[in-house]
């Protein structure tokens, strides 16, 4: 018999969340974001939350809901257009939020995740987002110093997983997901569909079990 | 002002342009296309060897979805409901951004506020309170072989967009290669921004009244196709 004990119950998974947490959360505007995670989360009382994400969904919408309930203290990310109550909160000194190029805010948790505490890339040498941050040319070109940014907790969306923890993604809702996955102490996925071990292709496997702490279904309470 | 070209026949002239650019090429191109008349790029592509990269995370990026037949977990950087080609493939955002970085990328097609007479590009921020986010914008100029800039020749207000120095923050340092609006074909040859083709509607006297960047004619000049 497999070991099934990383499948939990959404209310389980949540009380594994504390506030004041850095929270990563896989998403590209909408698509890819574990929605029952989120939908419980909001309904709790965790606050002054850091979310790690690429955007914060719409105004309301997805990620967008963690704003307007007041739960976030601060954002990591790198695409807040889609979202102008982000711009509205950081104005009004509500929330801090930290700007980081989209190719090095996925180098960066990719970075979390593998053990490389930091590293060069060209992207925004001499711009305002690297102007606080070492530079260093490397091949005559500037470069700036990137560090890992590591979580708390990945809220993963998957779209099947085994019992054991081994996922696969689906179309552009994979994104940043299987870098979360690996980047954070706690990952908690929220799949489509467990299936049993055994019944997925190895060769197909995104994240294996071991980046895997805790799964949940999507729709189930 | 009164618009030399107008609106919609603007943005069809440069996003189709820009497709004959590249299949003019005669060889496999990835490329990648950003929001607005990047976008429109694609409708005007006939090849089967440019393929088109979303650094959402995949490669092959196909038409847009047909109404009814959209899947919200297929969409491109800019959220629409995309289709997928024969011999797609699909990664994580670390992967797509290290083809980006990596110059696996031939060009990017990208937008801008303003261009400048060095090759300066400012696309990502009018800091007025208002916007908050970069995207890909700076990986996207600094990692792609070829930057392809695509955007109307002056602002609404008739303000030149290809300028002496850029007055809004930086996205990317001498990076434009190219840059096409509806009045012209304009390329960084060794550093110059140099014309190469010239809208129908215009001569050289007036395109230069509406640019503030200096630039200098090819010998070999030609005629935007309208």
């Amino acid at each position: 018999m497999p070991d099934t004990s990383k499948i939990v119950s959404v209310k389980d998974a949540v009380a594994a969340i504390r506030s004041g947490d850095r929270i990563m959360v896989g998403s590209f505007g909408n698509a890819g974001y574990p929605e029952n995670l989120v939908e419980t989360m909001t309904a709790s009382d965790l606050k002054d939350l850091t979310i790690i994400s690429n955007d914060l969904g719409s105004p309301g919408i997805g990620l967008g809901k963690f704003l307007a309930n007041g739960q976030i203290k601060a954002l990591i990310g790198n695409y807040y257009n889609w979202n102008p109550d982000v711009a509205r909160a950081y104005n009004a000194g509500e929330i801090d939020v930290c700007l980081v190029p989209q190719g090095s805010f996925a180098e960066a948790i990719r970075a979390a995740g593998v053990g490389i505490a930091a590293f060069f890339t060209p992207t925004a040498a001499g711009t305002v987002l690297g102007k606080d941050k070492e530079t260093r040319d490397f091949n005559g070109r500037p470069h700036v110093l990137e560090h890992a940014i590591h979580a708390d907790v990945a809220l993963i969306k998957a779209y099947k997983a085994d019992e054991l923890g081994n996922l696969v993604y689906y179309k552009t809702a994979r994104n940043f997901n299987p870098l979360m996955a690996m980047a954070a102490t706690l990952t908690i996925a929220e799949v489509d569909d467990i299936v049993p071990v055994g019944s997925l292709d190895p060769e197909c496997v995104v994240t294996p079990h071991l980046f895997v702490n805790m799964i949940i279904k999507k729709g189930e309470k | 002002m009164k618009e030399i070209v107008p609106g919609d026949i603007a943005r069809a002239r440069i996003a189709r342009r820009i497709a004959s650019e590249f299949m003019g090429r005669d060889r496999t191109m990835i490329i990648n296309l950003g929001v607005g008349i990047p976008t429109m790029v694609a409708n005007f592509i006939r090849s089967d060897r440019i393929f088109i990269q979303a650094e959402n995370g995949m490669m092959g990026v196909g038409p847009k979805a047909a109404e009814g037949e959209a899947d919200s977990r297929l969409i491109n950087a800019g959220r629409e409901p995309v289709t997928e080609t024969p011999g797609c493939s699909y990664f994580d955002s670390a992967a797509s951004f290290g083809m980006i970085r990596g110059g696996h990328v031939d060009a990017t097609v990208i937008g801008a506020f303003e261009v400048d007479q060095t090759g300066n590009i400012a696309n990502w921020i009018i800091p007025n309170g208002r916007q908050l986010g970069v995207g890909g914008a700076m990986d996207l100029v600094s990692g792609a072989k070829q930057v392809v800039v695509a955007m109307r020749h002056n602002g609404s207000d008739g303000r030149p967009k290809l300028v002496k120095a850029c007055s809004l923050p930086i996205t990317g340092f001498h990076e434009a290669d190219f840059v096409i609006t509806e009045l012209g074909v304009f390329r960084f040859i060794e550093g110059v921004l140099t014309l190469q083709e010239i809208a129908p509607e215009i001569d050289l006297t007036r395109l230069t009244e509406l640019t503030e960047a200096p630039f200098v004619a090819a010998a070999d000049i030609k005629v935007m196709d309208s």
